[in-house]
């Protein structure tokens, strides 16, 4: 089963929604990678600046209720478009948790303790993620100093990672 | 053990148990609009899977973005027509018959008690009113919906909401959601099933219950249920009558779903609002929420009466009734979307649409056009709405454009004011 690693975007705020993550104006789009340049083009959070910040990062670690709203899987592929496909955060909303999986990439889910043990030790970064969903062990590190971290990921989302997504899970099983 | 509503749905759909929380539910209906299913169908179609599970089982519709705008929606229009007819789905409302899918489908009579039913849409949970389990869903799972007929879910533990006291005149059912959304939180029902009872509930008519239950996913609710009654029979007795000798003999069926006594609930809260005033918005986040009379004054730019939360005839005959013989403040416009060609036909034959007309307020096609700010009345940068929506986060109805969510009357009032205003309704009560 793949790993899921890179360097960290850190976004210190509860409750993005997936209208910030992609706003529906770019709904029109079919294809997945045209939403590329958009990705958080509405996020509301101070300092942060879409056309610097995201460029080289494959993680987000952030709060709680990440991807609320909108079902929209277009937030997924907006930041799979980007290399995004990693989300480290303490709770997110049901229906993007599950688009993330649907789609074979991994939503990681902390205690609020442990996240903001990741954003003190090393936001605003550079610092980098790796989390194995075989093992359920994720380690964020600077080069200097690491973080380790045990994470709970269930049978079916699992076996949703490993088959590539649902449809491909679903699709020999039913 | 007793049973939620919730459970016994999920007992009577499930056909597999992948793991020991996951629950593979069989699926009543699937419900498709133009945003989120053309991807699903380019997918199947790439993966040469381009099936339905059950034609008379999808229901679709052309509502977010309608008529189109530009080629890229005609384009999204175009592939679900295609679809529609290439494998024959009958209940496929195109341009002149489609209306907001929450509002339309009810209408139709494509919901039941106990149905299992998914969309690519977060306002699913609307159809909870009916006491079905309705949720939203990201576009794979509406794939494999469509393909295969079927969704997973983890089994959700219940949060039960008892709307107790007296619901006082000019305060209704947007008011008692906002309420509740703005004591639990946005993330308050994450991964749960709200389900709505108590004496205000069981007062309050379908369209109201849809309101409710419409706004549950802004708590974070995978669906809001109410248990059917008698008024749900009334609701669908034209689309069941030849199931059923007769409207008792129909609610005794559906009874069958009602919670169990000692059902087990992860909370119940009793929401008490005989004190509660009209309640709306002030930020970017559903849950922030104060009495319309904290923030009477605050200005607004226009005012949009419509949606899959308050787009329904009763939304409308309040909205005239504050309307009626007066014009709107030359400082705001106002829109209005009757959600479906059945309500706007039954507002023109009420005389309601030239109420708004003669006040000064656009009227719409039924479509959900300005509350995602796709179409029909985006806000400029700056601009703010007093909205009968349900989100107000940033950029929602536009770039740098900003809501107040309100109810209809709300709406009504403040477009008279030309800010943000309680109405007449409210004031002559007190």
């Amino acid at each position: 089963m793949k790993t899921f690693s890179g360097n960290i975007l850190f976004l210190d705020r509860s409750d993005i929604n997936t209208d910030e993550i992609i706003p529906a104006k770019y709904l029109t789009e079919i294809s997945r990678q045209a939403l590329k340049p958009y990705l958080l083009e509405d996020l509301k959070l101070e300092g942060f600046n879409p056309a610097t910040d995201l460029a080289g990062k494959q993680v987000i670690v952030t709060r709680a209720n990440f991807g609320c709203g909108s079902s929209r899987e277009h937030a997924p592929w907006a930041l799979e478009a980007n290399g995004i496909d990693l989300v480290i955060a303490s709770g997110f909303a049901r229906i993007f948790r599950q688009n993330m999986f649907n789609c074979g990439m991994l939503a990681v889910e902390l205690a609020p303790e442990q996240i903001e043990a990741i954003f003190s030790a090393f936001c605003p970064g550079p610092a980098q993620a790796v989390a194995d969903p075989q093992t359920g062990r994720l380690v964020v590190s600077d080069g200097e100093k690491s973080l380790e971290f045990s994470f709970e990921l269930g049978e079916f989302e699992r076996a949703l990672v490993q088959a590539g997504g649902w449809v491909e899970y679903a699709d020999k099983r039913y | 053990m007793g049973q939620t509503v919730a459970e016994k749905i999920f007992a009577s759909h499930v056909v597999d148990q992948p793991s020991k929380e996951v629950f593979v539910l069989r699926l009543d209906a699937v419900f498709c609009h133009e945003i989120t299913t053309p991807p699903a169908i380019m997918d199947l179609m790439a993966r040469g899977k381009d099936r339905v599970f059950d034609p008379s089982r999808i229901k679709a519709v052309i509502d977010h973005v309608t008529p189109a705008k530009d080629s890229k929606t005609a384009t999204q229009g175009k592939i679900m027509r295609d679809w529609a007819h290439r494998h024959g789905i009958g209940d496929f409302f195109d341009i002149g018959r489609n209306g907001v899918c929450h509002a339309l489908f009810p209408e139709q009579g494509f919901v039941r008690p106990g149905y299992t039913i998914i969309m690519g849409d977060s306002h699913t949970c609307t159809h909870g009113a009916f006491g079905a389990f309705a949720a939203g869903v990201g576009t794979t799972d509406l794939e494999v919906g469509i393909l295969k007929g079927v969704c997973a879910f983890k089994k959700p533990q219940t949060i039960r909401i008892d709307i107790t006291g007296r619901l006082p005149a000019g305060v209704f059912a947007k008011d008692v959601i906002l309420s509740v959304i703005g004591r639990i939180g946005v993330n308050g029902a994450t991964d749960k099933v709200i389900e709505f009872g108590g004496p205000v509930v069981r007062e309050m008519d379908m369209e109201e219950r849809m309101t409710l239950c419409n706004m549950a996913v802004e708590a974070g609710a995978t669906s809001g249920i109410c248990a059917p009654d008698m008024t749900t029979v009334k609701y669908l007795w034209p689309f069941v009558k030849q199931e059923f000798e007769s409207p008792e003999a129909a609610l005794r069926e559906y009874l069958h779903l009602a919670p169990d006594p000692d059902a087990t609930y992860d909370k119940v809260i009793t929401h008490d609002v005989s004190g509660l005033s009209p309640q709306a918005t002030y930020g970017y986040k559903p849950d922030q929420v104060r009495p319309v009379a904290e923030l009477e004054g605050t200005p607004i730019d226009q005012v949009y009466l419509g949606s899959c939360t308050n787009g329904r005839l009763g939304d409308l005959r309040v909205a005239a009734r504050i309307l009626a013989g007066k014009r709107i403040n030359p400082k705001v416009r106002m829109i209005v979307s009757p959600a479906t060609p059945q309500i706007f036909t039954r507002a023109l034959e009420e005389g309601l649409i030239e109420t708004f007309l003669k006040a000064g307020a656009c009227v719409t096609n039924p479509t959900c056009g300005a509350c995602l700010g796709m179409s029909n009345g985006v806000l400029a940068e700056g601009e703010v709405c007093a909205a009968t929506t349900n989100r107000n986060f940033n950029g929602r109805m536009g770039k740098g454009g900003m809501i107040h969510l309100v109810s209809p009357a709300t709406a009504a009032a403040s477009a008279l004011a030309g800010h943000l205003a309680n109405s007449e309704l409210y004031r002559e009560e007190k």
